[in-house]
């Protein structure tokens, strides 16, 4: 039996496949979560930064209701334009990231098909509530960004996002001392709460800045293309 | 024929995209022609006897089994708002996708390689009614259901109106939306023969020409 090669063959059905449809391995995903304010377009802009001279990456935002995370990468030049895509989600940011993901898919894939091949594509979702994670048919890990400004009582309340995202980053510890938040118990709340899983504590208006999430996204990164 | 996969293509769950859409809703909201259940009522009446039939009889003639190509052209014939045809190409290719994963199947696959960009969505929804093992009816009351169901649902997050209230304008509109849905599929059925000259070509002006103001402001809700 011979196969026909000659058609090309649809794109998969199934969002979580992780070949193109030529076969190629597609770019790992990885969606940035959390509260309003909390810091995700600033991380994206500062990942973007330190990444693009090493990794083809892309990035796809959710605003809720305008297109500001877009126009602020775009303003900050972070990357080329056509590297940029907003989608639109209809009031409801937690749906387009886990319950109905056919928006945020087709902007990947454009994107890998417009500006590809890509190693990495970061989705930041529009600022949600404590339980908004992102389905495992849009992402291949996900990040949970809050920040000490919004209470030190957030990891302990827990909720699914601090709880199970593959990475936390509690950002602006700058702030802590303005709001009084507790760094310390902040960071053991978290680690009970999460176990094994990594947590981060940032400051993107520190000298390291974005630097440990960079290097656990390279390492994921090195373990989706070995 | 199985009504329990016509439920399944029928809920508003259905992971097709439909929820980032408010089907012309946020512009009359906008300017002020849907400002309480009275006015969401006569706003989706208009759609539904409008988009809706023709969305319905696409949809059905597509289910019957008419070549989804000379639907889609008839689709952007009766389709004014160039915002609209986008809208409805982008929407007919995130449903592709989720009746491609639900019900896997060959026809599906083919239209989906022969139009990578999407076709229009009540075309889309008749082959996946099709992949469904359901019928044109079956079809034709998804389009007439969607037509108003999504208006509704955008409205009680526009207005904050109170979700009883939407929900039983949407019962009271149930005869006509069966109504509607037997015309469609009477011309679905004469599509099948005299081509797709036989669709109903009813349309709403406000809605095209909303629309189009509705994808030129920079702050909106909804995707169109
Ligand atoms: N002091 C301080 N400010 C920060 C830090 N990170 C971000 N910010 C500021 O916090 C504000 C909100 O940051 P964004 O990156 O827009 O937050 P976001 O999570 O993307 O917000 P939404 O998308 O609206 O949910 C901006 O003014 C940032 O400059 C930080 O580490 N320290
Ligand atoms: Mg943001």
């Amino acid at each position: 039996m011979h196969l026909d090669h000659s058609l090309p063959l649809p794109a998969p059905a199934v969002g979580a496949d992780a070949h193109r449809p030529g076969g190629a391995r597609r770019a790992l995903r990885v969606g940035l979560g959390g509260p309003v304010g909390s810091g995700k377009t600033a991380t994206v802009a500062a990942l973007c930064r330190v990444l693009r001279d090493e990794l083809s990456l892309a990035v796809v935002t959710n605003d809720i209701y305008t297109r500001e995370d877009a126009e602020f990468l775009l303003r900050e030049a972070v990357l080329p334009p056509e590297r940029i895509t907003a989608v639109e989600t209809g009031a409801c940011p937690h749906t387009a990231i886990r319950d109905d993901i056919s928006a945020n898919l087709e902007a990947v894939e454009d994107l890998e098909d417009a500006v590809g091949p890509l190693d990495l594509v970061l989705v930041e979702s529009g600022g949600d509530n404590l339980t908004a994670t992102f389905s495992r048919g849009l992402v291949d890990a996900q990040i949970f960004v809050i920040d000490v400004a919004g209470g030190d009582d957030i990891p302990r309340k827990g909720g699914p996002g601090v709880t199970t995202a593959d990475l936390l980053v509690v950002n602006k510890t700058d702030l802590a001392p303005y709001v009084g938040s507790d760094l310390a118990r902040m960071a053991a709340d978290a680690k009970a709460a999460r176990a094994e899983l990594p947590v981060v504590l940032q400051s993107l208006r520190s000298e390291e800045g974005v630097r440990d999430v960079a290097d656990w996204i390279r390492a994921r990164v090195a373990a989706w293309t070995a | 024929m199985s009504r329990a996969a016509l439920l399944v293509l029928a809920d508003g769950r259905f992971p097709a995209g439909g929820h980032a859409h408010s089907g012309g809703a946020e512009e009359a909201v906008r300017t002020g022609r849907i400002t309480d259940a009275a006015s969401l009522e006569s706003f989706c009446r208009g759609r539904l006897h409008t988009a809706g039939l023709v969305a319905a009889a696409l949809a059905a003639a597509a289910a019957l089994g008419c070549d989804p190509a000379a639907l889609d052209a008839a689709a952007d014939a009766r389709t004014p708002s160039p915002a609209l045809r986008t809208a409805a190409r982008r929407l007919g290719r995130q449903l592709m996708r989720a009746a491609r994963a639900t019900w896997p199947g060959l026809e599906l696959d083919a239209v989906a390689r022969e139009f990578p960009r999407g076709v229009h969505q009540p075309v889309v929804l008749g082959l996946a009614a099709r992949a469904a093992g359901l019928g044109a009816a079956d079809a034709a009351h998804c389009a007439v259901y969607e037509s108003v169901g999504g208006p509704a649902t955008a409205t009680v997050r526009l207005l904050s109106l109170d979700p009883f209230d939407a929900t039983a304008v949407l019962a009271r509109l149930a005869p006509e939306m069966d109504r509607t849905a037997d015309t469609a599929v009477s011309a679905a059925h004469r599509v099948r023969k005299g081509g797709p000259d036989e669709l109903p070509a009813a349309s709403a002006p406000l809605l095209e020409i909303g629309a189009e103001a509705h994808a030129a402001r920079p702050v909106r809700l909804f995707a169109s």
